[in-house]
């Protein structure tokens, strides 16, 4: 490995913090006093309906992420695993319910004891079959009800008639959300809200296109911390401010050539989930070696630039369906080989994330594919989003250096 | 006096060291095992390599797993850089080298002008590797320099279906039980080695062979050749291999200085 470099902190991270805090506070409160409904949500699920309608909005794959970060997901995915759940399904849904069933939580450090009572559980499968389990699991805890959107998935085109199905099913959870929040259904408030997510997507996205630039502003590693208001605070104006100010910075580091990987000589694309647990080591393995991770398919996964307040319903059914990770192999080739070539990409980083397959595009040939096509390397790095019994750091390591190496000869 | 090179090749089970003058002639090595001081292990092995050679302003590049706590080299490369090096200076042309290790396994592509075309290392699981060797052989009681002896005269081919370690060895112990021969189903162990590489890529071509697994257990390059259409080289001492490359790259450095 090369000498460990001094990478350039982003000055927004001091906001960054101050908008996740003060959401889990409000989370907290509405735990405590029960002045707010709190709606569960997938990450990638019909938030904006819930949001619109007052209720305060919790995403089970944040929480379960930061026990990735912090990596006592480890601690808890045994626990999940005892009590049936195998190893070998999604690593966010066993750290989840394992911390669920051992009464812990990383939300401490915000005055909760647990993760806070749901009101109501809304998913969609546009993800995997794995969050609809997941929910269930604590719709029979709490007794609460679950409702939600059946995306199918492996699309080769988003048809028509499957938009119009998902919009249908998004319209029947409203007389449901009515119901719990005691509140009327107010399409205007709705549009408002997609309106705000729209917003927030393309700050968002236009975030993540400022690596396009050589040398990139910000990194993959940095995107996955910064895409949290992202995930939970859409559709609600403090992603919006934060994006702003996190986008003036980065412009202002394009204006004077500040690179996030100093030196940088080399561009990698990353498909597949993060490694919770490693992205400090990543980036600095990365780092030293001259390398940025500058695009990834995961981070761009929350650009939602279909949202359309003229056609709230359907724009929303659209713009979940369209998702990368719902798509067939022949849109994510074609949508990695649009990124490949916008950020100036030398080599792709697959991860086989061994409890993710379903975010997981190396399987069924594909680095193989776009190697013949794209003309540039690839390298697999077996590991987990999660499950860090899953990952050799070692090897990780070795592999990621001789990739460079192999490009540097 | 000529300038003196070395190369350190600090694996998970074994240190080597091979000393090069400048025309790239291995003059001294040594092998010996890593245990858990990697430092001392590679001094060590440098130290005997050299033996009565004066070690005076050696250029030293360290690889393998622990070529990080070489804190006297000059240099680092990965085993895989190292390997396609010490490979390419050997055969000269475009090749597939296989590298079995202790615990891990890689295919190598090069092309013709040495360069690397790409490369594989085998998932985490040691099946197929020289751990999955010897926890076989710690099973059925046999000393790992019989095996070698003993699969030659096995009379069947035999198939091990398994590809996690834990389950290939229940699987044998059942196989015992049913009374298949001990060389059958060392030849199997083998045979399996075999599998494991073959799912790692596609191999067509002039193959290489190195790594200690196949220096102690020849076989196994025997084996390959049955399997695969092109022809396999095992150089005549595949487990210097790496450290080789090592040296070369230290020589390369100087000489590009």
């Amino acid at each position: 490995m090369g000498e460990e470099k001094k990478i350039p902190q982003l000055k927004s991270t001091k906001m960054l913090k101050e908008v996740m805090s003060k959401y889990f506070y409000e989370l907290a409160e509405a735990s405590k006093t029960r002045n707010k409904k709190i709606a569960w949500c997938t990450s990638v699920g019909p938030a904006e309906l819930a949001i619109s309608m007052g209720f305060l909005v919790f995403y089970p794959e944040n929480h379960a992420a930061m026990m990735g970060a912090n990596r006592t997901a480890t601690e808890y995915i045994p626990v999940a695993n005892a009590y049936g759940y195998s190893p070998d399904i999604c690593s966010y849904l066993t750290s989840d319910i394992g911390a669920y069933l051992k009464r812990e939580t990383p939300l401490k450090a915000y005055g909760m004891e647990s993760v806070p009572k749901p009101d109501v559980l809304l998913y969609n499968t546009n993800q995997c079959r794995d969050v609809y389990d997941w929910f269930s699991f604590y719709s029979r805890e709490f007794n609460v009800p679950i409702y939600g959107v059946n995306t199918p998935r492996n699309q080769p085109e988003v048809r028509e008639d499957v938009v119009e199905v998902c919009a249908r099913q998004m319209e029947e959870i409203v007389p449901h959300l009515e119901e719990i929040s005691g509140q009327k259904f107010d399409i205007d408030r709705f549009r408002e809200v997609l309106a705000d997510s729209l917003k927030c997507s393309l700050l968002w996205e236009e975030v993540l296109n400022t690596a396009a630039n050589v040398p990139a502003p910000a990194t993959f590693f940095d995107h996955c911390i910064h895409m949290g208001p992202a995930v939970v605070l859409r559709g609600r104006k403090e992603a919006i401010e934060y994006y702003e100010t996190l986008l003036q910075e980065l412009k202002e580091r394009v204006r004077n050539g500040i690179a996030a990987v100093p030196g940088e000589k080399h561009r990698f694309y990353w498909d597949g989930m993060p490694i919770w647990g490693k992205l400090r080591v990543l980036s600095n393995t990365f780092a030293s070696l001259n390398s940025a991770v500058v695009v990834s398919s995961y981070c761009n996964s929350w650009v939602f630039s279909k949202f359309d307040p003229r056609d709230p319903f359907r724009s929303m059914a659209r713009a979940y369906c369209s998702i990368f990770i719902c798509q067939d192999d022949n849109f994510k080739e074609r949508y990695i080989e649009e990124k490949v070539e916008k950020f100036k990409i030398d080599g792709i980083i697959f991860h086989d994330s061994k409890t993710c397959p379903n975010n997981t595009n190396c399987r069924y040939a594909m680095p193989q594919r776009l190697q013949e096509r794209l003309e540039i390397p690839f390298l697999i790095i077996n590991g987990d989003l999660n499950d860090l019994r899953c990952f050799s750091e070692e090897q990780t390591i070795t592999n990621i250096e001789a990739f460079v190496e192999q490009l540097e000869e | 006096m000529s300038r003196l090179y070395a190369g350190i090749d600090v694996g998970s089970c074994t240190t080597k060291a091979v000393i090069i003058d400048s025309r790239g002639e291995i003059i001294g090595s040594y092998v010996r095992k890593s245990g858990i001081d990697y430092r001392m292990a590679a001094e060590d092995a440098l130290k005997r390599a050299l033996g009565t050679i004066e070690p005076n302003g050696i250029k030293i590049v360290s690889t393998g797993y622990g070529r990080h706590n070489v804190d006297f080299a000059v240099g680092r490369r990965t085993e895989i850089a190292c390997h396609a090096k010490g490979g390419f200076k050997y055969l000269g042309k475009g090749f597939t080298l296989i590298d079995i290790g202790g615990q891990d396994n890689k295919v190598i592509r090069i092309d013709n002008e040495g360069k690397r075309i790409d490369f594989r290392m085998n998932r985490k699981c040691a099946a197929g590797t020289g751990a999955f060797i010897e926890e076989i052989a710690h099973r059925m009681n046999i000393p790992l320099e019989e095996l070698d002896p003993l699969a030659r005269k096995a009379k069947k081919r035999f198939k091990i279906g398994s590809y996690c370690t834990v389950f290939a060895c229940t699987e044998i112990l059942s196989h015992i039980r049913a009374g298949v021969s001990a060389e059958d189903l060392v030849r199997g162990v083998f045979e399996s080695v075999i599998d494991r590489i073959l799912e790692m890529m596609p191999i067509k071509g002039t193959v290489l062979m190195c790594g200690g697994v196949v220096e102690h257990f020849p076989i196994i390059a025997e084996l390959l050749r049955e399997r695969i259409d092109g022809e396999v080289i095992v150089p005549p001492r595949p487990q210097l291999n790496g450290a080789y490359g090592a040296a070369l790259f230290a020589m390369e450095m100087d000489q590009m200085k």
